[in-house]
């Protein structure tokens, strides 16, 4: 009698955590189909209002997009795409070293430098742009990649997300066979202690290419010419200029080449991110 | 023999030097420079009058910090900010432990949580400015959601949501609540899925219901958690700028009411007030600086 009433307990619970769940979704997901469908309707039809349906005009949008004069849209992508990638590999090779460091050696400031690291991470960059930026123009490095490369080289989030890797996959034992074999400290890192960490790597690597991709702040205070803009930049003018002279259809595929790259890259990966996540999360 | 070992022990650990120097180099010239240098900036008069004329710079003490507090706009965009974090936050940290109660109870056994996690997440990884865009466009005055509530009768002429205080206020705080819930969501449930199952156990043997175990055992074992999850939401609220930025143009509008600190010292950025924007600065890293210190605390205690 008991047992039973318990048990439709659990059922109704079951199917309000399912309806709950099937809202959610609609609502995270709700947005970008109306992206998706608008982006495939012409100028024309978009002003007549909301669609449901795809149209077939998305072929004539991505062409006009592509040829558009005012929106750089090619060097914008390549752009993007450069500074990403090079603040993916920068970040997480670095890192890895730092943490590395931390790991495998004795040393006086050790702990001193572990403290100071996990201090600094949560400094924001906005509140240093002001210096960063007067230094930039000193260096003749505004509209250069470099100030929005170089320093994912210090980044102490992927810094602590190695360390803590390595604690649980990178016996010191390990390192020590490799030095008994003649092998040189630089030589390990890179031959032994890189490889094992490909798992970590590959999780981190998506972030920063991501964070990178979808940075704005620091990139717009940088890149001011046309042809150095990444997407956020040429996403931000489309929006400052006379929004109402432009082909509709063309700004939402606009959007869409913004933010489809990385919801391909996520729907493939999204196993090892969402348990990667999960994985940072215990230890944080 | 034991001379030579403690010898090139010695030579190794020389590496953890070594590995360190491209972290170090690269601090100092790209974080710890431009820091000082702002926290410099910040003690002196050094603007362009009308974007030409160079004024300064001249030593004015702590002038512009009672310059920021006086003129009212940074309580005004202080508050701004607050508000909407609080309007995003409510609803996330809600969500997040109803949906990080449902995935970590063994008893509901629910299925496809792959899925609904992966789709959760989703929203955290879209390009903030993109997303503001888009919803610029879906909200604008004759956009697809006017049209839509037209059609199914909800309203009878286009709502101007970004032209009243309350909905564009709300739009961003719903905007940050859908790209953050998720995230929160994980946070949580590996904290959920960390409590010790026994005392679960024991609390379906005495009969408790369970909005009682939720209650009286999940909550409670999950305060620093909780907390951890706050603070570092704030941190990330005072940085609010992407959304609203690209949302309002830059403007805030309307009438400067979604105008958000970073938004303020973007506008000092870009029209070279170097003193002001200096001292702005200063202030926000100082109120970062303390939340963080309480989120470190925080870390080392729950190592011990």
């Amino acid at each position: 009698m008991n047992a039973s009433s318990k048990g439709l307990n659990v059922k109704t619970r079951r199917v309000i955590s399912y309806v709950v769940l099937v809202i959610v979704t609609i609502m995270c997901l709700f947005w970008f189909y109306v992206l998706f469908v608008n982006s495939t309707r012409s100028h024309a039809d978009l002003t007549k209002g909301f669609s449901a349906l795809p149209s077939s005009n998305a072929l004539k949008n991505v062409n006009s997009l592509l040829h558009s004069s005012n929106i750089p849209i090619l060097s914008g992508l390549f752009n993007s795409v450069v500074v990403a990638a090079f603040t993916a590999l920068l970040s997480t090779y670095f890192s890895t070293m730092t943490a590395y460091a931390i790991h495998a050696y004795e040393f006086k400031l050790k702990k001193f430098m572990f403290t100071f690291i996990l201090g600094i991470m949560m400094i924001p960059t906005q509140v240093t742009a002001l210096g960063f930026i007067q230094l930039m123009r000193k260096m003749h490095l505004m509209n250069s990649f470099i100030p929005l490369i170089i320093p994912a080289i210090a980044a102490p989030a992927v810094f602590f997300y190695m360390k803590q890797y390595m604690e649980s996959t990178l016996p010191l034992e390990l390192l020590e066979a490799a030095r008994i074999d003649g092998a040189g400290e630089f030589r390990t890192f890179n031959q032994i202690a890189l490889p094992l960490m490909k798992p970590a790597i590959a999780v981190q690597a998506i972030f920063s290419f991501v964070g990178s991709w979808n940075n704005y702040f620091t990139p717009a205070l940088i890149l001011t010419d046309d042809n150095k803009k990444t997407l956020p930049i040429l996403i931000a003018t489309l929006r400052s200029a006379d929004y109402l002279k432009f082909d509709m259809g063309q700004v939402y595929m606009m959007i869409t080449f913004s933010i489809l790259p990385v919801i391909i890259v996520y729907l493939i990966l999204s196993k090892n991110i969402v348990s990667g996540l999960a994985v940072g999360a215990v230890k944080g | 023999m034991a001379k030579k070992k403690s010898g090139t022990v010695l030579r190794y650990n020389r590496w953890g030097y070594i590995f360190l120097i491209p972290f170090v180099v690269v601090f100092i010239i790209f974080q710890l420079i431009p820091l000082i240098s702002t926290i410099y900036n910040s003690f002196f008069e050094h603007y362009f009058k009308n974007g030409l004329t160079e004024v300064g710079p001249t030593f004015i003490g702590i002038q512009n910090y009672a310059t920021l507090f006086s003129s009212g706009d940074l309580p005004k965009y202080l508050g701004n900010t607050m508000i909407m974090w609080i309007i995003g936050f409510i609803p996330q940290i809600l969500l997040s432990l109803l949906l990080g109660a449902w995935f970590s109870d063994p008893s509901l056994r629910l299925k496809h949580q792959q899925f609904f996690k992966t789709v959760i997440y989703l929203p955290n990884l879209i390009m903030a400015s993109a997303f503001a865009m888009l919803f610029f466009t879906l909200f604008s005055d004759g956009g697809p959601i006017n049209s839509l509530l037209m059609q199914l009768g909800i309203l009878s002429e286009p709502y101007k949501f970004l032209s009243h205080a309350g909905s564009a206020r709300s739009l961003v705080g719903f905007m940050n609540f859908l790209m953050w819930f998720g995230n929160t969501t994980i946070l949580l449930l590996a904290g959920m899925l960390g409590i010790d199952t026994s005392l679960y156990e024991a609390a379906e043997v005495d009969g408790a219901t369970s909005t009682q175990v939720f209650f009286k055992i999940t909550l409670p074992l999950l305060r620093p958690i909780l907390v951890y999850v706050m603070v570092t939401s704030l941190i990330g609220g005072l940085q609010m700028y992407d959304v609203p930025q690209i949302l309002t143009n830059g403007q805030g509008n309307p009438a400067r009411t979604t105008m958000t600190l970073i938004m303020y010292l973007n506008k000092h950025l870009y029209s070279k007030n170097y003193g002001l924007g200096g001292a702005l600065s200063v202030i926000l890293f100082i109120v970062t600086g303390i939340l963080s210190v309480i989120v470190f605390r925080m870390n080392q205690a729950s190592e011990k």
